[in-house]
């Protein structure tokens, strides 16, 4: 076991966790956190990507203990006070989601967009969710949003 | 009296959005209970081998395991329309991948751990992989023991002593006669593999077997009726003695349909003392463990006059089933009486044969078989049409189905059925079809552009049904019971704009629960086949004019008015023409009270339903009958660019026209149709699976097997949703959510001839592919 102390959409954490745990079992199995979803397990589809330090990772691939003394955020620490994130509501209004199991990893990866890039190029968009598999939508409707939103500065 | 629609037809924005985009919304993958454990299985290695032993012995000692199962502790045998599958493999396996072995432990990692240590001597057999060869006589047999399988009588016809599951035969007048006759003839092969239907949520199913004997499952499926139906099938159990909770579902696809990993987990709770068990399917075992949509390989013979009519129409589809067929049974004679495409045609003779082989079996994929079927036919009117020298468009229109021809099962095209030729007009008319593309940038690229047809009616039995509940809460708004699952289609956003029509209450006071249980919600067979909207939206009115109904009881008294004077407008109730009178429902809902305090009325619980009617069975010899509730007609159109370096599609322009019948959300179906658009890329473009010679998978992962990605779209997509009405829908509506991807392949397959001048008859169309078609025919650069 390992002890490791990080802060989880702002909130410190402090744990014992076997080496070979990964972020996303932490995330899911110890805090209960089940946003992030495992589509593949071997970091493929995007489904459980979460920003580490700002940067979209997918969470499948990352040991717990590699986010010791990180910064994590997930799409549980996307709305604030209730209330839904531009991203957010881009998302709703738009119409980009369907089954929704992409979703939280989607928004995820375009938020780490939006905070290194507030008015990226449709090209960089579509770059940032490029890892991101989404069976149901085509695509489409999540361009949009991102679009949207990033028209606002991707402001929170 | 005709009103203006106030929510049908708007875009409504999906009401589980907000759960969906912060996370909070539970699928089965998130779900856990105490005392939980997790399952994991040995699969076989072989594609086809006798079990000769089975040894657990090391994998149960392990600390931690609770339960060691194996085929031969289970004498089950299940399916909805073909009883051919066991939970684990019993005596034999018969595909690369099925479970052997499966283990309950405390946690994962130690019912994996388990799963090493089981040890399974195998003795391989002599397996068959391609139905073609597995037609023949001496052919080695999947299932020896075909002739004693349970199965839908008079509606299914394996053949004992062959690997043929179903023969579905279509005869309709004199083919022999008509294609002696035909003074153009074509004749042309085509192929699909098998692909996945690649839902986000991998399947995943959790149960408990309660010590009184009963059964509670949570299960990402989109059947909680027919898994509760045949549980009680399979197990002899009482149905009221099985409890089926869907949550949210990951996507389906026609993948989660029927009964999937339920018996497998409730087996398992069952030989570990009644604790929960669950098991969520890898990745990799979803591609090679789990169902797909099955190959087919298609024969098409086209006869055809000079003036471009078709007189003649000749078919053979055999149907890779894979190692069990109990859904390909059904895809095998769906897409036999869909098999001659939206034409015309006298005299047509069709064989469609599901054929077990040695492979992942099959089952249900969005279109139920349509996609293959017509990857075929639409490229095969293609090349009638050039052997004609006509414009493909124009022959299409030549033969399309219009008032008054019969269908190949005999049933009558009515008005009612939609305008087939305007979807293709409107298609050709948004890629400017018949005006001849501009020059690509670049010297190594061709640019074409095809278009193609495409229909579907639901593939359902005759008497399919549903139902709905509707109660009013305390405060005048309106709560949905349905056990028709959403699995992102938006069903449940467009039930609750029908409820709010019909109520006369505001949308935000129309509420569905995304839960589907079967203690709870009521009967509904299953969500395929595009017909939730159509079936469960009639349920929902009939629901909504009994709550009325209710509700003008009350007013009636109050008032003492006759029942029929009562008007129900603004979520209130008054006399005709004395609006300023009205009561509001939450002054119904539960009752009236009077200012004395006596009370009338009670509880308002609106109940409606919907069966099929009209269906028949399709004659055995014949294939005549009436298959269909209704029928959705579309065309695609396409506008591609190929580079001969690379062997590269890029989409131009995609147009798809589907005659909806009427849009209840314009929003929702738009989504329907891009998103089917771009899984039908996927079909024509990427997806296949991949098979060595002892008939493994070879790509059973995102690595090797690749699925549209947002950098793949077309530069353009075009929906169109034409509305002419089905007479018997709701509000005018038919199904949509399966087509937009019918004929995508067929589509780009066209445009493919159109660019290059290369006959392509097999998918995907992929950069290897295309590339060797362009060296076989030295085509350079």
């Amino acid at each position: 076991m390992v002890d490791i102390e990080l802060r989880v959409n702002g909130q410190a954490e402090r744990a014992s966790v076997p080496a070979g745990m990964t972020l996303l079992e932490f995330l899911r199995d110890r805090l209960a956190l089940t946003g992030a979803k495992e589509g593949c397990g071997i970091g493929e589809c995007g489904a459980c990507t979460v920003l580490l330090d700002g940067r979209p990772v997918t969470a499948c691939l990352v040991l717990a203990v590699e986010a010791d003394g990180l910064d994590v955020r997930t799409i549980e620490g996307e709305a604030t006070d209730g209330e839904l994130s531009a991203l957010q509501r881009a998302f709703v209004d738009a119409g980009a989601v369907q089954c929704g199991f992409c979703t939280p990893g989607m928004i995820m990866s375009a938020r780490a967009l939006l905070l290194r890039s507030p008015h990226p190029t449709d090209e960089e968009i579509v770059e940032a969710i490029a890892g991101n598999l989404c069976r149901c939508t085509g695509y489409e409707a999540i361009l949009a949003a991102i679009r949207a939103a990033s028209e606002e500065g991707g402001k929170l | 009296m005709t009103r203006a629609l106030v929510y049908v037809g708007k875009s409504v924005p999906r009401d589980d959005a907000v759960e969906k985009v912060t996370g909070s919304a539970r699928y089965t993958h998130d779900l856990a209970f105490p005392g939980m454990l997790h399952a994991a299985l040995v699969t076989s290695p072989h594609a086809s081998a006798r079990i000769v032993r089975v040894d657990v012995a090391d994998a149960a000692a392990l600390p931690g395991v609770r339960a060691v199962l194996a085929g031969a502790n289970l004498d089950v045998r299940l399916g909805l329309y073909m009883r051919d599958k066991r939970i684990l493999a019993r005596d034999v396996v018969r595909y690369q991948g099925e479970p052997v072995v499966a283990v309950a432990a405390d946690t994962l990692d130690i019912a994996r751990d388990a799963c090493r240590r089981v040890r399974v001597e195998y003795e391989p057999t002599a397996a068959v992989f391609d139905p073609r060869d597995a037609m023949k006589s001496g052919a080695p047999l999947v299932h020896p023991d075909l002739g004693s399988y349970a199965h839908l009588e008079g509606v299914f016809f394996p053949r004992p002593n062959t690997n043929i599951a179903h023969h579905q035969k279509i005869r309709k007048g004199d083919f022999d006669a008509a294609i002696a006759s035909a003074e153009v003839l074509l004749e042309a092969r085509f192929d699909n593999p098998p692909v996945q239907h690649v839902p986000m949520e991998t399947h995943a199913s959790i149960a408990q077997a309660l010590p009184d004997g009963r059964v509670e499952i949570w299960t990402s499926s989109q059947s909680p009726y027919t898994v509760r139906h045949l549980m009680s099938v399979a197990f002899g159990l009482p149905h009221a003695a099985i409890r089926v909770h869907v949550p949210y579902v990951g996507g389906g696809f026609g993948g989660k349909a029927g009964l999937n990993l339920e018996p497998l987990v409730y087996v398992l709770s069952k030989a570990a003392g009644g604790r929960p068990v669950k098991f969520v399917a890898t990745r990799e075992q979803e591609f090679n463990t789990l169902p797909s949509r099955q190959g087919l390989h298609s024969t098409i013979k086209i006869g055809a006059t000079r003036a471009g009519k078709i007189v003649a129409l000749k078919a053979t589809y055999v149907w890779d089933a894979g190692a069990y067929a109990d859904y390909g049974v059904n895809v095998g004679r769906a897409a036999a009486y869909s098999g001659a495409g939206p034409y015309a045609v006298p005299n047509c003779w069709i064989d469609s044969f599901v054929v077990y082989t040695n492979k992942v079996y099959g089952t249900a994929y969005r279109g139920f078989g349509h996609l293959e079927v017509l990857w075929g036919i639409e490229r095969a009117i293609d090349q009638t049409a050039r052997k004609l020298g006509l414009d493909p468009a124009e022959f299409r229109r030549r033969n399309l189905l219009t008032l008054g021809d019969a269908t190949i099962t005999g049933e009558t095209f009515t008005a009612g059925h939609g305008k087939p030729v305007e979807c293709l007009d409107a298609v050709a008319k948004a890629i400017d079809w018949g005006t001849p593309s501009s020059s690509p940038a670049s010297s190594t690229k061709r640019r074409g552009k095809g278009i193609a047809m495409l229909h579907k009616a639901p593939a359902m039995p005759t008497s399919t049904s549903c139902s709905a509940i509707i109660k009013l809460d305390e405060d005048g708004a309106a709560d949905i019971l349905v056990s028709g699952v959403d699995y992102g289609q938006g069903t449940y956003t467009v039930l609750r704009q029908i409820a709010a029509e019909e109520l006369r209450v505001p949308i935000d006071a129309v509420h569905i629960n995304s839960d589907c249980d079967t203690a709870f919600t009521p009967y509904d067979w299953q969500t395929v086949a595009s017909r939730f909207s159509y079936m469960g939206g009639h349920a929902v009115i009939e629901a909504a004019a009994d709550c009325l109904r209710q509700i003008r009881a009350v007013a009636a008294q109050i008032f003492g008015v006759a029942p029929e004077k009562i008007v129900c407008e603004n979520a209130s109730a008054y006399p005709d023409g004395e609006p300023k009178r009205a009561i509001p429902y939450r002054l119904l809902a539960l009752g009236y009270v009077y200012p004395n305090g006596n009370a009338i009325g009670g509880p308002v619980i609106g109940h409606g339903r919907f069966i099929a009617h009209g269906l028949t069975h399709l004659d055995p010899d014949t294939g005549q009958g009436r298959p269909a509730q209704f029928w959705t007609y579309g065309a695609h159109g396409v506008e591609l660019e190929v580079d001969a370096e690379t062997g590269e599609i890029e989409i131009l322009r995609i147009a798809t026209a589907v005659d909806a019948g009427k849009v209840l959300n314009a929003g929702l179906a738009r989504g329907q149709v891009i998103g089917g658009v771009v899984q039908g890329i996927g079909s024509a473009l990427w997806e296949g699976f991949r098979f060595d010679k002892e008939g493994r998978l070879k790509n059973p992962s995102f690595v090797d097997y690749k699925i549209p990605t947002a950098k793949d779209l077309p530069r353009e997509m075009v929906p169109i949703l034409l509305e002419n009405p089905q007479p018997d829908g709701p509000y005018g509506a038919r199904g949509v959510a399966e087509h937009p991807m019918i004929s995508v392949p067929s589509a780009i397959g066209n445009a493919l001839y159109d660019a290059l001048g290369i006959e392509f008859t097999s998918l995907p169309l992929s950069p290897e592919h295309v590339l060797a078609r362009l060296a076989e025919k030295g085509v350079k650069p």
